[in-house]
C-alpha cells in the first residue's frame, strides 16, 4: 500500500474504501446511469463486463479540464472505451492496459480503482478504471 | 409547399488567416454569395448567421448594413451550417422572406478543442480524468465498426489520401498538399486506430448562401438549385454518441441515419439517384461509416468501394470532392455551408478541375456533431 493520502476524483462515483469497489450509477425504470443521476434510486454496478469497443489517448490532453500532474513529455499513453455490464449498462472507462494490441473487443473486463494523477501535497487522486481479469490469457 | 432555391454562393477559403477578424471573413463570403446572385443586401429580408467562437454572430450586420432585418444567431454544434441553412430555407417556406441568407463562419484556435465538461452538463471528473475529448468517440466507434464490418486500416488511409488529393486540386482548401496512403499509415496515431493524417483540424473560414423563393430565382440566376430536403435530428436514446459517460445496452441508429432517411422521403430522391455527395469526415473513419449511415452502401461494402476508386472524382458516387473537412479543416460555424457551395458548384459545372463529368444532377451534403445531431440535405438542378 501506498504511504500517501488517496482520495477519491469526485464523490458517490464509487464506493471507496472498500475491498471490492463497485461504480454508483442509478435506476430510471428499465434504465441504468452512470454517473448516478439526483433524485434517481442509487444502485451498485456490476464489477465485470465484456469490452465493446475502445481507443486510445497518445497525446496530453488540454488542461485544463485534464489535470494529471504529467507533461506533454512524461505522458503515458492510456486506452479508454465502452465495457458492457450485463443487464445493466455500457460504461465508458480509462483501460488498466494502454496497449491497444493487447485489447480485444469481446474480452471480460473488471473494475479497478487507480491513482491518476499526484497532488503538489502528495495526494494521489484515485480515479476508476477497467482492465482485463487478471489470470486469464486473451 | 414552397420550393427554395439557391441562387448564390460564397466563400472565404479555410485555412488561417492571422489576425484578421472573423466577422471580417463571413462579411466577405456573405458579399461573394450576393455578388454571385448578382444582388445587394438591402434585398436580403433575414438572415441566419452561425458561428462558435463569435459569441453575436449577427453583428455582422455591422458590416453588411444596417436594414433593420431579423438576424438570428446559429450554434448547434458540428450541424450549425446545416441548421442555418434549414432555418433559412423554413424562412422562405413560412413567408417570412422572399430572400434570405445562411452565413457560417469560425476563428478556431490551434489544436483539440478544449473546454470545460459542464458546458455539456458533464462531471468536472469526466475533464479532469482526460476522458472529455471528442475524438475519443471517434477512435471508439470506428474500432468497433471495423471488427463488425471487416475494414481495414489502409481503407481509413486510401479516404484520407483520397481527400488530400481533391484539395491539392482546390485552389481554395487548406491542405493543398497531396499524402500517400503510407505516409497517413505511418504518421502518428493520436486515437487508435487514427492517425494524424486521417483527422481534420479547427481552423479558420466562412461561407455564405442567397436563398429564395423558387418561383423568383430567375431573377438573380439562369442556374438555380433546388433545395429539395433540409432535415436536422438529434440523438435517440441509445445511439452511441460523442461524450457518453454511459449508454444504454439496446443500441439505436445514428442521428445520421434518422436526417438521411427524412431527407430522402421529403425529396422524393433515393441513394441510387445521388451524384455527389459531401460526408462529415472528421476523420476517415467517419467518412467510412458515414457511406453506409447516410444510405449509400451497406455496412462493409466500404472496403470493396474504397478498393475501386467508387469515391474519387470519376468514381460512381465522388464524396468530398473539394477535400472534405481532411483537407479544409473545420470551421464550425461555415463547415456544412462549405458543402453546400460545393454541391452548388458540381451542379452548376463551375467546380473547375475537380469537376465531376456527365452533368451532375442530384447533391447530398451530411453533417454530423456533438452531442448527438446531424443534418442532411439534398439538392438538384
Amino acid at each position: 500500500m501506498s504511504a500517501n493520502k488517496q482520495q477519491p476524483v469526485a464523490e458517490g462515483l464509487f464506493t471507496w474504501p472498500s475491498d471490492e469497489p463497485a461504480l454508483i450509477g442509478s435506476r430510471h425504470g428499465d434504465g441504468f446511469s452512470f454517473p448516478a443521476r439526483p433524485g434517481e434510486e442509487q444502485v451498485l454496478l456490476k464489477r465485470r463486463g465484456t469490452l465493446w469497443g475502445f481507443t486510445t489517448q497518445q497525446f496530453r490532453p488540454p488542461s485544463p479540464p485534464y489535470d494529471g500532474d504529467d507533461t506533454a513529455e512524461s505522458f503515458q499513453p492510456y486506452a479508454l472505451g465502452y465495457v458492457e455490464l450485463p443487464g445493466q449498462l455500457m460504461v465508458q472507462a480509462r483501460f488498466t492496459e494502454a496497449d491497444p494490441d493487447k485489447l480485444t473487443i469481446g474480452q471480460e473486463m473488471e473494475l479497478k480503482i487507480v491513482p491518476y494523477t499526484t497532488r503538489p501535497d502528495g495526494t494521489e487522486v484515485l480515479t476508476f478504471a477497467f482492465g482485463p481479469v487478471e489470470g486469464e490469457q486473451l | 409547399m414552397t420550393d427554395v432555391a439557391i441562387v448564390g454562393v460564397g466563400l472565404h477559403p479555410f485555412g488561417r488567416h492571422g489576425d484578421k477578424l472573423c466577422l471580417q471573413m463571413g462579411a466577405e463570403a456573405a458579399r461573394a454569395a450576393l455578388a454571385d446572385a448578382a444582388t445587394e443586401w438591402s434585398h436580403v429580408q433575414c438572415a441566419y448567421v452561425g458561428s462558435y467562437e463569435v459569441s453575436n454572430p449577427d453583428a455582422i450586420v455591422g458590416w453588411m448594413g444596417l436594414t433593420g432585418i431579423p438576424v438570428r444567431g446559429v450554434f448547434n454544434g458540428c450541424a450549425t451550417g446545416g441548421t442555418s441553412l434549414q432555418m433559412a430555407a423554413q424562412a422562405i417556406r413560412h413567408g417570412e422572406a422572399d430572400v434570405a441568407m445562411a452565413i457560417g463562419m469560425d476563428k478556431h484556435p490551434r489544436g483539440a478543442f478544449a473546454a470545460d465538461p459542464s458546458v455539456l452538463g458533464l462531471p468536472a471528473w469526466y475533464g479532469q480524468t482526460g476522458m472529455f475529448l471528442t475524438t475519443h468517440f471517434f477512435g471508439t466507434k470506428i474500432n468497433r465498426y471495423m471488427h463488425d464490418h471487416g475494414i481495414s486500416v489502409e481503407t481509413l488511409a486510401r479516404i484520407a489520401a483520397k481527400n488530400f488529393s481533391n484539395g491539392a486540386i482546390n485552389p481554395q482548401a487548406w491542405r493543398r498538399k497531396a499524402v500517400g496512403v503510407e505516409e497517413i499509415l505511418n504518421s502518428d496515431v493520436l486515437n487508435y486506430p487514427l492517425t494524424r493524417y486521417m483527422y481534420c483540424g479547427p481552423d479558420e473560414g466562412a461561407a455564405a448562401l442567397v436563398l429564395c423563393r423558387a418561383d423568383i430565382a430567375d431573377q438573380f440566376t439562369s442556374t438555380p438549385v433546388y433545395l429539395r430536403a433540409a432535415e436536422l435530428r438529434s440523438r435517440r436514446d441509445g445511439a452511441f454518441e460523442v461524450q457518453s459517460p454511459s449508454l444504454p445496452l439496446q443500441s439505436a441508429p445514428s442521428p445520421t441515419v434518422d436526417a438521411s432517411q427524412a431527407a430522402y422521403e421529403t425529396a422524393g430522391i433515393g441513394p441510387e439517384d445521388v451524384d455527389v455527395a459531401q460526408l462529415q469526415d472528421t476523420d476517415a473513419g467517419s467518412e467510412c461509416i458515414h457511406m453506409a449511415e447516410n444510405g449509400f452502401c451497406a455496412d462493409g461494402e466500404q472496403e470493396k468501394w474504397i478498393a475501386d476508386g467508387d469515391t474519387e472524382i470519376g468514381g460512381r458516387l465522388p464524396i468530398n470532392t473539394d477535400g472534405g473537412l481532411i483537407a479544409n479543416g473545420e470551421p464550425i460555424g461555415a463547415s456544412g455551408l462549405r458543402q453546400v457551395y460545393e454541391i452548388v458548384l458540381q451542379l452548376q459545372g463551375r467546380a473547375g478541375e475537380r469537376q465531376v463529368q456527365n452533368d451532375p444532377r442530384v447533391g447530398y451534403t451530411h453533417l454530423y456533431g456533438a452531442p448527438g445531431a446531424s443534418a442532411v440535405s439534398i439538392l438538384s438542378t
